[in-house]
């Protein structure tokens, strides 16, 4: 009886089946990766805006506070965008003629808000409240990242899930002094698990991760 | 019924394998099945019958899919309803095959070698049956992979003390076992179908799945130590499958579930249903395919001898259920089994024990197990009677809980029947696909049967 198949057969067999393994496990690294990639999550990328606005120059260069602008953050879930009139505080002065800031002036006389792009946007089914975050010591830099070097503003960290459980399990690693909490230039000090378990205990921070908590 | 005569003189009993056969006989009856026989018209009509109710299926999952899980009848209080019990019957249907295959084998059964190979197809169709009902329950299947543990973006695991987890685990282990178990069981088979079979076609799909069957001695050897390893694996899964499929019920504290007999009452259940549906596939296969001198009478009466134990069990447990609804003197245990017996499901109830408790005892007949047609007739009306129970465990105690002002009704939609019949032509679609393309009964284990093969081993001891 003559061979069904060819000898090469038992090599590509034996490489097609270790293959098999091999290839699902790439395949899920691959997909594992994607998922968390800048390319998914749309960090690190800066947004088209109506107006170049920059943090970089606004908060690195002349140094104001965040709260000018984002005036709700301590009391409210939402930080605040600035009203038109905010920005015309010095802008009816500075750069009064500039090409660059007509839109701006355009709101202000007719009353319709500027469009801005969200460059965080949560799913709705979560909820989120900055008050508190900034309360217990949340840095607004530790979600927001160095504002103060962004000339437009991008997303800094991945809005995952698992980004918000990281500080959620364990707050401790990221909490600061509330005096710090608007400060661009903080930098955790070295002892940084010392300060936390010690800011932990004294604004009584709760590691609140039942799925309640946000999905509410 | 010619097989009567065929009684063994000193056991009073038919014989596993019909008189004349040599190893060759064997070997050419089986595999002509697959190769040159032309299929009989039960082949034809069977699975036109199952393509079409297959159809079916992928119509209602089309549906539900773009409709949601309102298109079914259920809602609360009763979320559970037809998927939940399909599901649960589908699996237990499994059960039968593996207990055939592995603890048989373990014990030493040698008459299992005849009806091993359809019982394991069986239990991988029965359990992809299965599989098919808690995904098609989810308001978004589309995500079931969430049931898996696996780094996710969510930073969460599945909660691991849910019982519907433990499912997770135990069907994918069961499926996973039951398909490998099957496939190892079949290489040497496929190998003497690639053999002898005629055409390019055949010699390549048979060649391939062969894996490079030589037959030789290491082959053997290898193939004995793997099949033992995963007979060792199967057979707590014979046990283990179905009592995890119980503690969705037994965990929840809801009365009718909330039991610690439902474990070995569900096992005894599952291999119950497992053997009538054993039964149901082995008397038309052999009457339409003549294999009544492999498949014996010694082989349906056994089947029904287990049937019989099984439902005495079953039925042992019911009355438990109902006693210690009495003894327990909780008010809603007691009212739940009134509530069963007279309520608004009692029709369900009583027919549930007529099939499950009454009509098996015809059982205790030799002349009933004897006879095919009342066999096949039995075992279908046992199939109905594990579907009630299942049914009825999961309707009257969720329609009926703590609270009167959540009481309500299930009733099923034409689209909980369509997936139901869906699922039972999938299943005949499979099998009966299985018995065109490979060998139904395993050639190589019932030449062991043979006399050729004893009188060997025992001049040589």
């Amino acid at each position: 009886m003559p061979q069904i198949f060819h000898r090469s057969t038992n090599t590509i067999s034996r490489v097609s089946i270790f293959g098999a393994v091999f290839a699902l496990a790439v395949v899920g690294w691959a997909l594992s990766s994607l998922d968390r990639s800048s390319y998914a999550t749309r960090a690190n990328t800066p947004r088209e805006q109506p107006v170049a606005f920059s943090h970089a120059h606004h908060v690195g260069d002349e140094g104001f506070d965040c709260r000018y602008c984002h005036t709700s953050v301590e009391t409210s879930s939402f930080a605040g965008l600035p009203s038109t009139e905010i920005c015309m505080n010095c802008h009816s002065q500075i750069w009064a003629d500039s090409p660059e800031l007509a839109p701006v002036r355009d709101s202000f006389r007719t009353g319709q808000s500027i469009r801005w792009t969200r460059v965080h946007d949560l799913p709705d089914f979560v909820y989120f409240n900055h008050s508190i975050h900034v309360k217990q010591g949340v840095g607004c830099t530790t979600c927001h990242g160095p504002v103060d070097k962004m000339p437009l503003t991008w997303q800094h960290a991945s809005l995952h899930m698992e980004w918000c459980l990281d500080c959620h399990r364990q707050p401790e690693r990221y909490v600061r002094p509330r005096d710090q909490v608007f400060s661009v230039t903080y930098q955790p000090p070295p002892d940084q698990l010392e300060l936390g378990r010690k800011l932990v205990k004294e604004y009584n921070i709760q590691s609140l991760t039942s799925c309640s908590t946000c999905h509410r | 019924m010619p097989e009567q005569q065929l009684l063994d003189a000193e056991k009073g009993q038919a014989p596993v394998i019909g008189p004349g056969h040599t190893f060759a006989t064997v070997t050419d009856k089986i595999s002509s099945v697959v190769l040159t026989q032309r299929q009989p018209l039960m082949w034809f009509a069977t699975l036109s019958t199952a393509f079409l109710l297959t159809m079916l299926l992928l119509l209602a999952v089309t549906v539900l899919f773009a409709k949601g899980t309102g298109i079914w009848g259920i809602n609360m209080p009763v979320a559970w309803g037809f998927a939940i019990t399909n599901f649960v019957w589908w699996i237990g249907i499994g059960h039968a095959g593996t207990l055939i295959s592995a603890i048989l084998l373990l014990l030493n059964q040698p008459w299992r070698n005849s009806i091993n190979r359809f019982a394991e197809a069986m239990t991988i169709f029965a359990v992809a049956c299965a599989g098919l009902f808690p995904i098609l329950h989810l308001g978004r299947p589309w995500l079931f992979y969430w049931l898996i543990p696996y780094p996710n973006t969510m930073g969460v695991q599945p909660q691991f003390r849910s019982p519907l987890v433990w499912d997770v685990f135990a069907v994918t282990t069961y499926a996973t076992v039951s398909v490998l178990f099957w496939f190892v069981g079949l290489l040497p088979d496929l190998a003497t179908l690639r053999d002898r079979s005629q055409t390019r076609l055949g010699q390549m799909f048979y060649g391939m799945l062969a894996m490079g069957w030589r037959g030789s001695a290491r082959h053997w050897r290898q193939h004995e130590v793997a099949s033992l390893l995963l007979a060792g694996l199967a057979t707590p899964l014979v046990l283990s499958v179905h009592t995890v499929v119980s503690f969705d019920f037994t965990i929840a504290i809801l009365p009718g579930w909330h039991s610690t007999i439902f474990p070995p009452y569900f096992v005894a259940g599952a291999i119950y249903s497992g053997f009538a549906m054993v039964l149901v596939l082995a008397i038309p296969l052999r009457a339409a395919y003549g294999l009544g001198d492999l498949i014996t009478m010694r082989h349906l009466d056994n089947s029904a001898k287990v049937m019989l134990g099984t439902g005495l069990i079953v039925a042992y447990s019911y009355l438990m259920e109902a006693f210690m609804a009495w003894y327990s003197g909780v008010g809603v245990e007691k009212f739940l089994m009134l509530n069963r017996m007279t309520g608004p499901y009692a029709e369900q109830f009583w027919m549930l024990v007529s099939c499950n408790i009454v009509i098996i005892q015809l059982l205790w007949f030799r002349k009933v197990r004897q006879n095919t047609l009342a066999l096949f007739g039995i075992s279908i009306v046992v199939l109905i009677g594990m579907w009630l129970e299942r049914y009825v465990i999961i309707v009257t105690s969720l329609h009926r809980d703590f609270l009167p002002s959540s009481w309500g009704m299930f009733h099923p939609t034409r689209w909980d029947w369509a997936t139901y019949t869906g699922t039972i032509g999938l299943f005949l679609l499979l099998f009966f696909l299985f018995v065109r393309l490979l060998p139904m009964i395993s050639i190589f284990e019932v030449r062991t049967l043979l006399p050729e093969a004893r009188v060997k081993e025992e001049t040589r001891a």
